[in-house]
């Protein structure tokens, strides 16, 4: 395959449950080596998105490509090269970590060594790997998730809200083993509704919302888009007001002028640049405001 | 690696974690034998009694070890999305339910062993009339119920109520089918229930090669009311077959 081929094509994809439609027309390219992240709210079509990516789920129309396959069909080649961490899955009670991590390893012709992908998510310590599956903590079962994903040696790994419900050490703890798989030279499609996490790992990020793409590109560029400054300031009657420039050099001249034309202090003066955060909120509004009724 | 050689791991797999479930292990082997001790004393003064409960108590154990347990098993791994989970890896679904499948069977295979041993030493049978009778009756039934859990986790809403919906059939089909008495004591439309169903037939064939030697020309029909249950069960099974609990 030459490195130019995305390892992932989604071109105008649709979903429908009954009249429902999940996912409708949307489009992406995941590059190879790439960290890409499908962010959005809860509801927004990110998991039906990736399962049909993951041959889970049968698209309503659209065409997908995943390293050249349809996903549709389950090729068991396709199923070699990728590694899935579903959203939620649970796991034989009765088994130990490293025998679930070997038994994994004979279902893939080129597995990587078991205690190499042991010590990637951070169960290498003995104890860990001794333990049976089900006396796991809900952080140290994901981290078996990621080491089932791993195991196979795949070059696509699909990662499904991999930290939601994640403390914030934890967090940045499975944050840095995902960096590891951006230095093994893995693409990896991520879905998240952390805005903190698409910025922190992606290279690009997709903004989904009721299942149209709202919005792509790297995170810093997606926040240079609407990149007006926004100056507040305490006018002469105590109120705070704003106003959106997309070059604030005349609007603080005047400003400052006319405090020091009438002698007083230009107060809470603040001149800022929206963030990802503020992009992400504009966009998403809807959902926002329902979350909070 | 071959789907033969993977079905083979997954079975490894499934027997070890089989004896770390204790729940498991005591319902498929403690429990069919208990049953036995505890009506052989009540039957010890009849060895015509005897002579039924020991195929009887065969019979059910080839059912709680294949139907209950797959039922259960097998809606536990739908609704925990174990099944999903395999479903994105390379092993063939065959494969996985073959090693799941293979170590049911292994279960009933041994427990028809310690129930012949049992009652060779303590309930005053002899060894089998018919070894090869027996192995077929074991391997219909087993294939018969096996497919029946399979199917049957399909109507499992849920994980905590698989007890419950197993044992809704379980007991009522041991309790008609002859396991503790003799089918002939019982009401004629009961009687009728049990013929309908596999159980009665699968005991039938076992006592025949257990106790009275009769050929298994004589029991033709009811090979041929568990093949036809097979039959059914096998298509059930395969055509409601889901990966993943319905949302």
């Amino acid at each position: 395959m030459s490195s130019a081929q995305p390892a992932i094509t989604v071109a105008d994809l649709h979903k429908f449950y009954d009249q429902y439609e999940a996912v409708g027309g949307v489009s992406f390219e995941v590059a190879e080596g790439e960290i890409f992240g499908l962010l959005g709210p809860h509801g927004a079509g990110k998991t039906t998105t990736v399962e049909i990516l993951e041959g889970y789920r049968d698209s309503s129309s659209g065409s997908v490509s995943v390293l050249g396959f349809n996903p549709a069909e389950r090729a068991r080649a396709l199923r070699e090269r990728v590694g899935i961490v579903l959203q939620s899955s649970g796991m034989y009670r009765h088994v130990r970590v490293r025998e679930a991590v070997t038994h994994w390893a004979g279902l893939y012709p080129h597995p990587r060594n078991v205690d190499e992908v042991l010590g990637i998510v951070g169960l290498d310590d003995e104890a860990q790997a001794a333990a049976l599956v089900r006396t796991l903590s809900g952080g140290q079962q994901r981290r078996l998730d990621l080491a089932l994903a791993l195991i196979g040696d795949p070059d696509l790994i699909f990662l499904d809200e991999p930290t939601t419900g994640f403390d914030p050490a934890a967090r940045r703890s499975a944050w840095s083993t995902v960096k590891r798989l951006r230095e093994l030279g893995k693409t990896v499609l991520l879905t998240t509704h952390y805005l903190e996490e698409a910025q922190e790992l992606c290279d690009r990020v997709a903004i989904i919302k009721n299942g149209k793409i709202l919005a792509e590109g790297p995170p810093s560029t997606l926040s240079e888009a609407s990149a007006r400054y926004r100056v507040s300031w305490r006018d002469q009657s105590g109120e705070l007001v704003s106003e959106e420039v997309d070059d604030p050099t005349e609007l603080l001249h005047r400003l400052t002028g006319e405090a020091i034309a009438h002698g007083q202090q230009l107060e809470d003066c603040s001149v800022v640049r929206p963030s990802l955060e503020d992009v992400y909120l504009e966009l998403t509004a809807d959902e926002a405001s329902e979350v909070q009724q | 690696m071959s789907d033969a050689a993977l079905a083979w791991r997954q079975y490894r797999l499934e027997r070890k974690m089989f004896w770390r479930n204790p729940t498991a292990a005591f319902f498929s082997f403690v429990l069919p034998l208990i049953f036995l001790f505890l009506f052989g004393a009540v039957f010890s003064g009849s060895q015509a009694s005897l002579n039924v409960l020991v195929p009887g108590i065969a019979g059910l154990s080839v059912m709680a070890t294949t139907f209950n347990a797959l039922a259960t098993q097998m809606s536990f791994l739908r609704e925990q999305g174990v099944l999903k989970r395999v479903r994105g890896t390379p092993l063939p679904g065959t494969s996985s339910l073959s090693g799941i499948i293979g170590s049911a069977a292994t279960n009933a295979v041994i427990q028809i062993l310690v129930i012949i041993v049992a009652g060779k030493l303590f309930f005053g049978l002899g060894w089998p009339k018919d070894w090869i009778e027996l192995a077929v009756f074991t391997v219909l039934g087993v294939a018969c119920f096996a497919s029946m859990g399979v199917a049957f986790s399909h109507v499992i809403p849920n994980f905590e109520a698989a007890p419950a919906y197993t044992n809704l059939v379980f007991l009522p089909m041991i309790f008609i089918s002859g396991v503790f008495f003799d089918v002939d004591n019982v009401p004629t439309f009961l009687r009728d229930i049990a013929n309908a169903l596999p159980l009665v037939h699968v005991i039938n064939g076992i006592s025949a090669a257990l106790v009275t030697g009769a050929s298994i020309a004589d029991h033709l029909s009811d090979l041929a009311v568990v093949a036809v249950w097979t039959l059914a069960c096998v298509i059930l099974a395969v055509r409601g077959f889901s990966w993943s609990a319905r949302d």
